[in-house]
This record gives structure tokens, C-alpha cells and sequence, in this order.
């Protein structure tokens, strides 16, 4: 029992941290239909510059979020502004590639700037596990999960609460409608982007702090996939499920099969194995809307 | 009834178009279509499918831009400005196919509507949340007097829309119009696939739009039996080209448009 609720609670924590990734997929997705494959770049990118900023300028961690939360909100922007905005109006599958070259350069760039080396952030949160009952989490879980929560909060709150948001969900529901409404939408595409490339940031930060960051870091965008199709690829609240749900299958998986084949491995591959069961029964997944499926 | 000095045989015209011309991929379809629309008129603007109704709506609510010609609020030129901006200067309007915001409440999609003459920053916005907000309250307000008690729909406010009827969705979708409070209102087809009580509620609430409030409205229609009852003026187009304009009397009984009716049904 003991061994099953450690096994849950850090499979939860790191769901959380999950959860985070698939949100910046779903706020571009949500406003332009677009699936961005540049997300787990931007990701990286996002730990190297609130890396730098401790590293080269010694600022405290939280400073450093901040300018890595900034930085990528202006990157985003401009991403949208000089490489997508031009192609509005396109077909989907153009755009998608786009996003997939982009993935490309910033690795490339990011390998210039930093080199291929692995590094590590310094210490940064303070060293006491959390302890609950019987279950023992290391800090080093626990505040990233906490400061990811506290994004995905935020986002979706913002989203619910704010004109903004409201601009944006309109616009998710009906861009032509939207326009009609007066609302600005290449202002929202925008503003989609650079939230997106916010939330990427804070993820890539956190989850360079637990396991340390290199410009492969990004690949761990494409691993959230079973995350983004099992919640609904236009949903916050399912981003949040689908991570936690597939943190916990993971983790499960991990610590009851793993021991029993010679290999291991079989917590890598049980998140696609639900990808392809969820596209089998539920093709728009737990909270998505029904029409996601003609991607 | 003329009024203004500066217009001794022509009304005030709220809303003109001139030398309207769109073409896509070399078919035309809009071809020099001219059209002043009266303040305070209902215009109807008829046609066989594929006549050019929609683009000529499309080129004066910003959705397409026209090739050549101008579009004139109020004396204006908004002939670059893209739909959002007109939206802002007073020109709202509906959608042939229901284009409601889905999965949100019928108070949230007419509010939307309000939005447009709200005019506080991003920034601002975002950071004031709905409990503090007074410009919201007032907002919900004006949008349960002066839309929901006007177009009868009280009891519709915290359904989402999905759960509506078509009839309802298509009440809704002129309400989000209304709560912009606009000068000019486009209406792309209001009564098509509605029953014939729905179709009779549609015509009342147009009437009253117009009667009680004032607004110019430009309507297009399949219905001739709405159109000949609501319009003062009627315009018909045929392969983009302005065929009659007159009083729905005087359409009716025009050649020209008779045989493009026929014409078409033979």
C-alpha cells in the first residue's frame, strides 16, 4: 500500500509538471488551430535563459524565472509576428511544418549559443522533503509541481475571467465571429503565442531544475502528446487531467512492470500505448470538443 | 422627408457603396454594384443564389476586401479598415449559418457583443477580475435592459447555446449583434430554415429594431414574403450586378428582375 500511494504521489507531481507542457500547446491550438511542434524548443530555450540569468548574472531563482517568463513571451511574439502571420490564411498542415522548422532552429541556435553540453542548474529550493503520511516527496518535485500549479492556475483563471481571455475563448469559438464582434484577432493570435511560449518557459525551467537542461531538452515536448490528445487538444482544464492522468499511469506502470521484464522501459512507452487507446475510443479526448477530430 | 442642406434629392445615406467590384480567381462576383442605404431604412438586398448577396455584406462588414470601389459609413471611407475596426465605428451583423460562440451561455455571447465598446486596455484587462470590475456590472445591465427584456429572451440567459432551437440560436446571434449597439446592422438571411411562427417573431423583432431603435438595417433575404412586408427599399443582384432597385413594390413588378427569377427557375 505504502509502496502504491509513493508510486501515486509522484506520479501526481510529475503530471503537474506535464500538465504545464500541454497547456502551451493547447493555448496556440485553442486560438489558431495550429498544433505547435516548437513547443518543447521553446521549452528549452526558456531554461536556458532563466539558466543564464543565474549563471552569468547571478540573479536569484525567482528573478530568473521572471526574465526567462519575459524573454519567451517577446520570442513568442515575434515568432508569431515575422514567421506565422504571413501565413494566415494557409492551410493548417503548412503552418504545422513551419513549426517544425522553427523546432529545428532554435535547437540549432540554442546549440550555438550554449553548446551541446549538459548542465545543471545550481541549487535552488530548499532541501526539506515534503512528508506526507508515509509518502516522502524530494523538494526538488514538490516546488516545481507547486510552481506549475500555480501557472496552470493562473492561465486558466485568466482565460476564464479576463476580457482578454474571454477575446481569446471568442475567438477559439468562432474566429469570424469573433472579428465581427470587433475583436482584434490578429491581436489574439499574438497574444496565443506569447502566453504559449510563457507557459513552454516555466515548464522548461522547472523540469530543468529536476533533471538539468541541454538543447535536447525540447524533445520532451513530443512525449506529451498522450498528455495533449488524452485531455482535449483545445482544453485547459483536460490538460490538467490528461497530465496528471498520464504522470500516475507512467509512474504506476514504472513501479509495478518495470521490475518484472529484464529491459525495463515499460514506463516510457505506456503513455503511447494509452495514446493510441484514446484515439481509438475518444478521438477529441476527455474534454475536447467533438470537432478536434478532423486533424 | 429630406434633411441637411447639402442633399436636396437624396437622403442622408448612412451607409453607400461605390463602384463596388470583387472578383475571385477571374469570376466576378461583384461587379460596380452601387448602393445607398437611407438612415434609419431597412433595405433588403435580394438575388438568385450566387448573385453576390454575401460578398456584397462580406465587402461592407471588412470581411473581404474589395478590388476596386469604396465603402462609406456615414460619409467615411472604411474601405481598408479591417472588420474589427468597423465593428468599432458602428457596423455589426449576423451570419447566414448560426456562428455562435458554443460552449459558452447565451449571457456570455451577447456580452461579447457589448464588448466591443468597451475601451479599456489590455493590460488593465487582464488584471481586473469580474467581482471588482464596475464597467462590467453596468455592462451586464445595459445588456439585460436593452437586449434581453427587448428581444424577449430572459429566460434564455444561462442556457449554453448549443441547447438552443435554431429559431433561438438565430435570436441570439441578432442579440450579440444588437449589444453592440450598432449604426448600421447587417443581417445575412435572419428567417431561412425557421418555421413560420419563428420566421413571424424574427420579422417583429427587426421591425422593432429598427422602429424603436433606430438602426439602419440591410438585410438579405430568400423569403419574399419578409422582405416585401419589412423593406423600404429593395435592391436585386444577379451575377454581381445591381439589376433594380426600387420600392418593394416597384421590384416586384420589374422585368428585369422577373426574368432573372424565372430565368433561373426554367
Amino acid at each position: 500500500m505504502d509502496h502504491f500511494l509513493q508510486l501515486l504521489a509522484s506520479g501526481v507531481v510529475t503530471g503537474g509538471i506535464y500538465a504545464l507542457v500541454a497547456v502551451g500547446f493547447v493555448i496556440v491550438y485553442k486560438a489558431t488551430g495550429i498544433i505547435n511542434f516548437a513547443t518543447g524548443e521553446l521549452m528549452m530555450l526558456g531554461a536556458f535563459f532563466a539558466y543564464t540569468a543565474m549563471t552569468a548574472a547571478r540573479a536569484p531563482f525567482a528573478l530568473a524565472l521572471l526574465v526567462a517568463v519575459v524573454a519567451a513571451g517577446g520570442l513568442g511574439a515575434l515568432v508569431e509576428r515575422v514567421v506565422l502571420r504571413p501565413l494566415l490564411g494557409q492551410r493548417a498542415i503548412s503552418v504545422i511544418m513551419v513549426t517544425i522548422g522553427l523546432s529545428s532552429i532554435f535547437k540549432g541556435v540554442a546549440q550555438m549559443i550554449w553548446s551541446g553540453e549538459y548542465r545543471s542548474f545550481p541549487p535552488i529550493f530548499p532541501r526539506a522533503p515534503l512528508v506526507l503520511g508515509t509518502v516522502i516527496l524530494p523538494s526538488r518535485q514538490v516546488w516545481p509541481f507547486a510552481i506549475a500549479l500555480a501557472a496552470i492556475l493562473l492561465v486558466g483563471l485568466g482565460f476564464r475571467f479576463t476580457r482578454t481571455g474571454t477575446a481569446m475563448r471568442a475567438t477559439a469559438g468562432d474566429q469570424q465571429a469573433a472579428f465581427a464582434m470587433g475583436i482584434d484577432i490578429r491581436r489574439v493570435f499574438s497574444l496565443s503565442w506569447s502566453l504559449a511560449a510563457v507557459t513552454a518557459a516555466i515548464a522548461g525551467v522547472v523540469v530543468g531544475t529536476i533533471g538539468g537542461i541541454s538543447p535536447q531538452l525540447g524533445a520532451i515536448g513530443l512525449r506529451m502528446f498522450p498528455v495533449v490528445i488524452l485531455g482535449g487538444l483545445d482544453s485547459i482544464p483536460g490538460a490538467l487531467v490528461g497530465g496528471i492522468a498520464i504522470g500516475v499511469l507512467e509512474n504506476m506502470a514504472g513501479g509495478y512492470l518495470d521490475p518484472l521484464l529484464e529491459g525495463g522501459g515499460v514506463k516510457e512507452v505506456v503513455p503511447f500505448v494509452a495514446l493510441v487507446a484514446i484515439l481509438m475510443i475518444r478521438p477529441y479526448g476527455l474534454f475536447g470538443t467533438r470537432e478536434v477530430e478532423r486533424l | 422627408m429630406a434633411e441637411g442642406p447639402a442633399a436636396p434629392t437624396d437622403d442622408r445615406a448612412i451607409l453607400a457603396v461605390e463602384r463596388l467590384s470583387l472578383s475571385f480567381g477571374g469570376l466576378a462576383a461583384l461587379a460596380a454594384v452601387d448602393l445607398r442605404v437611407r438612415a434609419g431604412s431597412i433595405t433588403g438586398i435580394i438575388g438568385p443564389n450566387g448573385a453576390g448577396k454575401t460578398s456584397l455584406l462580406n465587402c461592407i462588414s471588412g470581411f473581404y476586401r474589395p478590388d476596386r470601389g469604396r465603402v462609406l459609413l456615414d460619409g467615411e471611407d472604411v474601405t481598408r479598415l479591417p472588420a474589427d475596426r468597423r465593428a468599432a465605428l458602428g457596423i455589426a451583423r449576423t451570419f447566414q449559418s448560426v456562428s455562435l460562440f458554443e460552449g459558452m451561455t447565451v449571457l456570455d455571447n451577447v456580452k461579447l457583443g457589448a464588448h466591443v465598446r468597451q475601451r479599456s486596455g489590455v493590460v488593465s484587462s487582464m488584471l481586473r477580475l469580474p467581482w471588482a470590475s464596475r464597467e462590467e456590472l453596468a455592462l451586464r445591465e445595459e445588456v439585460e435592459r436593452e437586449v434581453f427584456d427587448f428581444l424577449e429572451m430572459e429566460h434564455l440567459r444561462r442556457r449554453t447555446v448549443g441547447s438552443l432551437s435554431y429559431g433561438l440560436q438565430k435570436r441570439v446571434d441578432l442579440a450579440r449583434a444588437l449589444a453592440m449597439r450598432p449604426r448600421v446592422l447587417l443581417l445575412d438571411e435572419p428567417v431561412a430554415g425557421m418555421n413560420e411562427e419563428e420566421t413571424e417573431d424574427m420579422a417583429r423583432f427587426i421591425l422593432d429594431v429598427q422602429e424603436e431603435r433606430g438602426i439602419t438595417i440591410v438585410l438579405i433575404e430568400h423569403d419574399m414574403g419578409v422582405v416585401m412586408d419589412l423593406c423600404d427599399r429593395v435592391v436585386a443582384l444577379s451575377f454581381g450586378e445591381k439589376l433594380a432597385e426600387g420600392t418593394p413594390g416597384e421590384i416586384q413588378k420589374d422585368p428585369e428582375v422577373i426574368r432573372a427569377y424565372l430565368g433561373e427557375a426554367a
